[in-house]
């Protein structure tokens, strides 16, 4: 799946690049704190100077693991992606810095996919795949009953998941920036029947090899580590809960210069980017369009508001009016998710008192 | 150990190419490939001057063209996708040799596969003209965020250790007479790949060890003002001469490409 050059346009890869840098970014950050106190860690080392030898050698198991190839039958045989697989083991941050590493010197060294694209596919293959995976695997286990058996399970859920979101997100990019002229709906129905199929695959081995891990060292899965048993003690014939080492306070950035630069950058996106989008039907409204879906279709609803079409009504310059309606529409999206979020916090942290 | 520690691709010689800085090549070839990527489809004479700069370069370089066109071959795989391409495209039909082919995919055709082997050659003329420690160096100079270039550093050193301990568990596997022909085989695999992800991880922890106790701090800042990063021996600079050489590549690509857009 790795995109070469050429193969998406320069506007696309550009912004592709801004998203994935950004998101290295933040993934610098989080991985400092999740290498911070797993295994063997003792106080002192706790913090950001581990994760450069342990981030280093999971690329290189991950880089080692890719060429791992598994039968499937009759001759034919495939690899793992590992974007769950590091999710998994090692927290997602961590995941995408190592998945990243491996897809930026496959492309410098092994001329793996184009180098321009390299946003693309940082985006599509690193970020996409370990986020999607995470997020399913920590919500199955907040279901499922606690226990080996469900972390496997989870596991593959995530895997099997994780590899169609990738394709599906691949083919946003490539309905916003492709360069030829396949209709959108081949290339979804291409790209994720065949990710499906590979899912699959992707979803067994990394299931498996998670198993494996959880049973010999349980302690370095990083998604499974509320499964750690705390330690008991006998005293006087009775056990008792061995008092915590304290555990430090991690370094965190103030959640609200998170907030205003996440703020800040999709409004830039937004507002300024979006003046050097293409003025042209996208593929799909050009698809329909071509097939003459959209002489039958009725004029959606909102087709009145002063918003339609992502353009302000009444300001006649196209390209100022795109960028007004890109930054209005990313002000009640950030309202409308601060409303629900604040809502479901409320109900959370609500619910306990009500139970009692 | 006697094959020395260059990687496959590197390919030892004594060329104007191999003596630039690694940064300015990064930049340069990194250059090249965006000019490359948006120049129109139409302009086809334009892919052929491209080619040709390419040329010179690998020329200079000492890089003998069965080398390169043999490193082409790792693209074969999406050629197969854009010869497809003309049959599944939409837009106007045009026939030939008795077949129906879509005149805009048979440009998406040209348009990709052009793009991309241009691409492919200017990376694999990079990883052959320069060595593995000096493309870290140049990433690290480029300002990529250390901590980026310290994991890719270890991703390169252990990659090898990490390869042959996988070959290792390989060869002990077939040694017991396991062979994987099929779906039922794959627990032993995933068992071997969660062994090989617990070694790697206590490895990591070794060296990690290792580096403390020797002084590694990621905080104390080295004397070029760089944090954090293991000592260099010799720090990489560029001089205007060098830069002027590296980048002409680019530019003489972007006089190219301002033409395919006028003409």
């Amino acid at each position: 799946m790795h995109v070469p050059d050429g193969f998406i346009d320069a506007p696309t890869s550009a912004v592709t690049a801004v998203v994935a840098a950004g998101a290295l970014a933040v993934s610098l950050r989080g991985a400092r704190r999740e290498q911070g106190g797993t295994s063997r860690a003792s106080e002192a080392e706790r913090g950001g100077e581990r994760t450069a030898p342990l981030a280093g050698l999971v690329a290189a198991f991950i880089f080692a693991v890719q060429m791992l190839n598994f039968p499937v039958a009759a001759g034919t045989s495939g690899h793992l992606l590992g974007g769950a697989l590091a999710a998994i083991l090692v927290g997602p941050c961590t995941g995408v810095l190592c998945v990243s590493v491996v897809l930026l010197m496959q492309g410098i060294l092994f001329a793996d996919g184009g180098l321009t694209a390299l946003g693309v596919n940082i985006t599509d293959m690193a970020i996409v795949t370990t986020v999607v995976a995470y997020a399913v695997f920590r919500g199955l286990l907040k279901i499922l009953p606690r226990g080996r058996r469900s972390v496997t399970a989870a596991a593959f859920v995530a895997a099997l998941l994780s590899v169609p979101a990738a394709a599906v997100a691949f083919t946003l990019l490539y309905a916003v920036g492709g360069t030829t002229d396949v209709a959108i709906g081949k290339v979804a129905g291409a790209m994720i029947g065949v990710h499906v199929l590979i899912g699959v695959g992707e979803a067994a081995i990394t299931a498996l090899t998670v198993g494996a891990v959880v049973a010999v060292r349980p302690d370095l899965v990083y998604g499974a580590r509320g499964l750690r048993q705390g330690l008991k003690l006998r005293v006087n014939g009775a056990l008792v809960d061995a008092p915590e080492p304290a555990a430090p306070v991690a370094a965190r950035t103030s959640r609200r210069t998170l907030w205003i630069s996440g703020l800040v950058t999709s409004l830039v996106l937004a507002g300024f980017v979006s003046f050097y989008a293409s003025a042209s039907p996208d593929g799909l409204e050009k698809v329909a369009h071509d097939q003459g879906i959209d002489t039958k279709t009725r004029e959606h609803a909102s087709a009145g508001s002063p918003l339609a079409d992502y353009g302000v009504e009444d300001v006649s310059d196209a390209r100022l009016s795109g960028g007004l309606a890109g930054v209005i529409g990313v002000g009640t999206t950030v309202v409308a998710g601060s409303a629900v979020f604040w809502a479901v916090r409320r109900r959370r942290t609500g619910a306990p008192a009500g139970a009692r | 150990m006697g094959a020395g520690h260059a990687h496959r691709l590197y390919r030892h010689a004594h060329s104007p190419v191999h003596a630039l800085p690694p940064h300015t090549k990064l930049a340069a070839a990194f250059a090249f490939v965006v000019v490359v990527v948006s120049t129109p489809r139409t302009a086809m004479w334009a892919f052929a001057l491209y080619a040709v700069l390419l040329a010179c370069v690998a020329h200079h370089a000492r890089v003998p063209a069965g080398f390169l066109l043999k490193r082409l071959l790792i693209e074969v795989p999406f050629v197969a996708f854009a010869v497809l391409m003309p049959f599944v495209a939409e837009g106007e039909r045009v026939g030939v040799l008795g077949l129906s082919l879509s005149v805009n995919g048979l440009w998406g055709a040209w348009n990709v596969l052009v793009k991309g082997t241009l691409g492919v050659a200017t990376s694999v003329l990079l990883a052959a003209t320069t060595e593995l420690r000096a493309l870290l160096l140049g990433l690290e100079r480029l300002k990529l965020p250390p901590l980026l270039v310290q994991i890719a550093s270890f991703m390169i050193r252990y990659g090898d250790v990490i390869t042959d301990e996988m070959r290792r568990m390989r060869i002990a596997r077939e040694s017991r007479g396991f062979e994987a022909r099929g779906v039922r085989h794959w627990g032993v695999l995933a068992k071997s790949a969660g062994a090989l992800f617990i070694r790697s991880y206590e490895r990591g922890e070794r060296v990690h060890l290792a580096m403390v106790s020797r002084g590694y701090s990621p905080t104390t800042k080295r004397v070029g003002g760089a944090p954090s990063s293991m000592p260099v021996v010799d720090e990489v600079t560029a001089s205007r001469a060098q830069w002027s050489h590296a980048l002409a590549l680019p530019l003489s690509a972007l006089v190219v490409c301002l033409l395919g857009w006028a003409l």
